[in-house]
């Protein structure tokens, strides 16, 4: 490490934002990904992988991802919920890794919920 | 590209944690997480201490802030595949509250946390204590950056001054009254020094603290540089404490390498230096003359206080020392102002205090909380109460060795400097230990002093010779041998010890006894007349008895007796056999139904119509059985 300046310090804040988001909360989207027995035979895996890419490439800090199990409707599996700060969450059905980018791209980081992925509104309570 | 990470397993890297097997559970979690193809997803974190250390390894998971204890390496896969791949905490290894079966698995939930207020132990299990990255990022060295560019040494004390700090190692000195007179007195030399010593038994909160967040007491101390105008520090560390030692030495090397501390720190001209001096572990070097002697390199002696430190200290010059958690708020003192400190606890204590919080309590841990917080709620609604549902509560022992033993009557005064001493105790260091019936009193006295006589560092008479008789004339009570006069005699040593000895630990070892003879002298006078310990600790004074009327013959302490001195037939009465009785007390811990009474030694060799006639004063508290 190089000798510190105060302007530094507050660089090294920022790039370590995202760490601390996800410990203290403060988050701006939260997605559960459903990774039921159901959903993982669905494809859940290659859903959460391929959104966790999508999170690493936009270079977000402030998304959090949360794994929940099934969530009762095992034939629109994978599934996932996803909670915007001040909207209803969406519930997206029947996904791949296509949908969940579109997804990701239009929702998350546009704030539009996709109708034609969308099953339902509302939200799940995971714990 | 990096990848992203959705969660963070916080697993607690202090100490305690340590020893119960967090580096296993570390081994076997990593592989887990490779396993299932998620060791990128979710990233294993060693942090600070999590503070609730009932049974360690304990472990937060972020974002989900799901508390975990008691982990084991057989218990990882399943606890994978449940929390981390299917998104439910797993159950098993949730918090349950005592007696309750329902878990709490949120850490928001949990009564132990939810009644405290973070601020010292604010990093708490989000840091790791390794990573300066981490603590910066918390907003540390913004404090210092603050005081480097934005404010005169003066403001600065002031500052420290009006937040109402006092001295969290004991004495509760104002810090900035301190300071002051160090930035006061002009010399080429000054030093800031940390006193880490922490001998008290059963106290860990500094421990924790510099385990945790080390680098919070390096911007302390170096904030008192600034304000003091020194450019030299020590850290007082004992080498019973190697893992505070070796985190610490890390923050200060990680500090060097980034310029936080040498010369020029964060390129505004000031320079600062800070090295660690091990203790061997000595309670007096805890003491600040002693511990200044023994950084000198000499033996740890105090010295009489005709100056003070901060006019003539360590090598004879100006230096200021606090204790560690005294340092750790300083930061948040200056970053948030003297108005924000003061909004917490009293006009004279302000602020919170850490306490480590042992003993016959459910919830074991360092609880933080503001100064005006009554110790029944630290008890019960933190603490959990007492974990023995059969026994009940006693008193709570606050101050270590200098303090004292407080009762059920005084359950509900604040945790404030002047009401606990009133009291009879001390706020000391923080060292809060629960005692229930079981124990007994003149056994703590007896044990505190037995500590002081060997700690007592031999320079002045009264604490050498006067502790160990003191200790010697408890022995004697607590064996069988006191006789009438013991007590006046115990309060008479103790009044020259006071006032005849040269520092703290002198003028406070008489305390546990004077503090337990003020609130439970009848049981000092029941031990002395009646050879009665009715908590049935001291086993020369007591005798185990079976109510007829009470047993329900189930047989529990006659398979529980280690001597097999218990005999009778099921669903009848059982009996002990007085000589092959050993008193080492399991039966009445066994005992559901309380059957199992605790007379006075004479009751040994009494007759059936004896023994009830003694049970049924023992009852009513006894008076002149012994006779
Ligand atoms: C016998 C004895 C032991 C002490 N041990 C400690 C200790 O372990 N840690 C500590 O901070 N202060 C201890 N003190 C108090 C110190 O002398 C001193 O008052 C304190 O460190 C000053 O810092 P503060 O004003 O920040 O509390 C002890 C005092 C005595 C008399």
């Amino acid at each position: 490490m190089t000798k510190l300046t105060i302007a530094e310090l507050q660089r090294i804040q920022e790039e370590n934002k995202a760490t601390f988001t996800l410990r203290k909360g403060g988050y701006k989207a939260k997605v559960v990904v459903h990774m039921g027995t159901c959903g993982i035979a669905a494809g859940a895996r290659n859903v959460m992988t391929a959104l966790m890419n999508e999170i690493a490439l936009a270079g977000t800090n402030d998304i959090i991802v949360k794994t929940s199990g099934c969530g009762g409707l095992c034939a629109r599996e994978p599934m996932a919920v996803i909670e915007l700060v001040d909207q209803p969450p969406v519930i997206y059905g029947d996904l791949n890794e296509e949908k969940i980018k579109e997804i990701f791209k239009e929702h998350i980081i546009g704030g539009n919920p996709v109708e034609k992925y969308a099953l339902a509104l509302g939200s799940e309570a995971i714990y | 590209m990096e990848t992203a990470v959705r969660s963070h397993a916080m697993l607690c890297g202090c100490t305690c944690c340590m020893a119960c097997g967090t580096t296993k559970v570390k081994a076997a979690l990593e592989e887990e997480f490779r396993k299932n193809g998620i060791d990128e997803e979710v990233k294993l974190v060693i942090s600070g201490s999590n503070v609730f250390c009932a049974k360690g390894p304990v472990m937060i998971v972020h974002p989900e802030e799901i508390f975990y204890e008691g982990l084991t390496v057989e218990d990882v896969p399943a606890l994978v595949e449940e929390h981390f791949l299917k998104g439910r905490a797993y159950q098993k290894l949730t918090f349950k509250e005592q007696d309750k079966k329902i878990a709490i698995p949120s850490i928001h939930d949990i009564p132990f946390f939810k009644h405290q207020v973070f601020l010292v132990l604010k990093n708490k299990g989000l840091i790791d204590p390794e990573r300066i990255e981490d603590y910066i990022t918390m907003d540390g060295y913004k404090a210092l950056s603050k005081a480097l560019t934005l404010m005169k040494p003066e403001e600065i004390v002031k500052v420290v001054s009006d937040s109402g700090l006092r001295g969290r190692g004991g004495a509760g000195f104002p810090t900035g009254k301190k300071w002051e007179l160090g930035l006061k007195i002009k010399s080429d030399v000054k030093y800031v020094v940390c006193n880490g010593d922490e001998g008290d038994p059963g106290a860990f909160m500094d421990r924790a603290v510099m385990e945790g967040d080390p680098q919070a007491v390096i911007e302390g101390m170096i904030i008192c540089g600034v304000a003091t105008e020194s450019h030299k520090g020590y850290i007082y560390v004992r080498a019973e404490y190697p893992l505070a030692v070796k985190r610490l030495q890390i923050a200060i090397d990680q500090c060097y390498e980034a310029g936080l501390l040498g010369s020029n720190i964060l390129g505004t001209g000031f320079d600062f230096d800070l090295e660690i001096y091990q203790g061997a572990g000595a309670f007096v070097c805890g003491e600040a003359t002693a511990l200044m002697r023994s950084i000198e390199g000499k033996r740890g002696m105090p010295r009489p206080k005709l100056w003070r430190s901060a006019v003539k200290g360590l090598w004879d010059k100006p230096t200021v020392l606090n204790n560690v958690e005294t340092f750790a708020n300083i930061p948040q003192i200056v970053l948030n102002g003297a108005g924000w400190y003061r909004s917490l606890g009293t006009e004279k204590s302000a602020g919170t205090k850490v306490f480590a919080l042992t003993g016959a309590i459910n919830n074991v841990g360092l609880v933080e909380v503001p100064m005006d917080t009554p110790l029944r709620k630290i008890i019960f609604d933190i603490g959990g109460g007492i974990i023995n549902k059969r026994s009940k509560f006693k008193a709570v022992q606050l101050g270590g060795p200098s303090g004292g033993c407080i009762p059920e009557a005084y359950l509900d005064i604040p945790v404030t400097y002047e009401a606990i001493e009133k009291s009879g105790a001390i706020v000391g260091s923080g060292g809060m230990v629960v005692m229930d019936t079981s124990t007994c009193m003149v056994s703590t006295a007896k044990f505190f002093l037995e500590f002081t006589a060997d700690e007592s560092c031999g320079k002045c008479a009264p604490c050498r010779l006067g502790t160990k008789l003191m200790h010697d004339l408890l022995i004697d009570i607590c064996e069988g041998r006191g006789k009438e006069g013991d007590i006046e005699m115990l309060e008479e040593m103790s009044e020259t010890i006071i006032s005849a000895s040269l520092c703290g630990l002198g003028q406070s070892a008489p305390n546990p006894v004077l503090s337990t003879i003020r609130h439970f002298r009848h049981e000092y006078e029941a031990h002395i007349k009646d050879k009665w310990c009715s908590a049935g600790a001291c086993r020369d004074l007591c005798t185990f008895y079976i109510d007829e009327k009470l047993c329900k013959g189930c047989g529990a302490c006659q398979r529980a007796c280690p001597s097999n001195a218990i005999e009778g037939e099921k669903k009848k009465p059982h009996k002990i056999m007085q000589e092959s009785c050993v008193r080492c007390r399991t039966c009445v811990d066994t005992c559901k139904f309380g059957s199992i009474k605790i007379l006075p030694a004479s009751a040994r060799s009494a007759n059936e119509a004896d023994l009830q006639f003694i049970a049924g004063m023992a009852a009513g508290s006894l008076a002149g059985v012994g006779k």
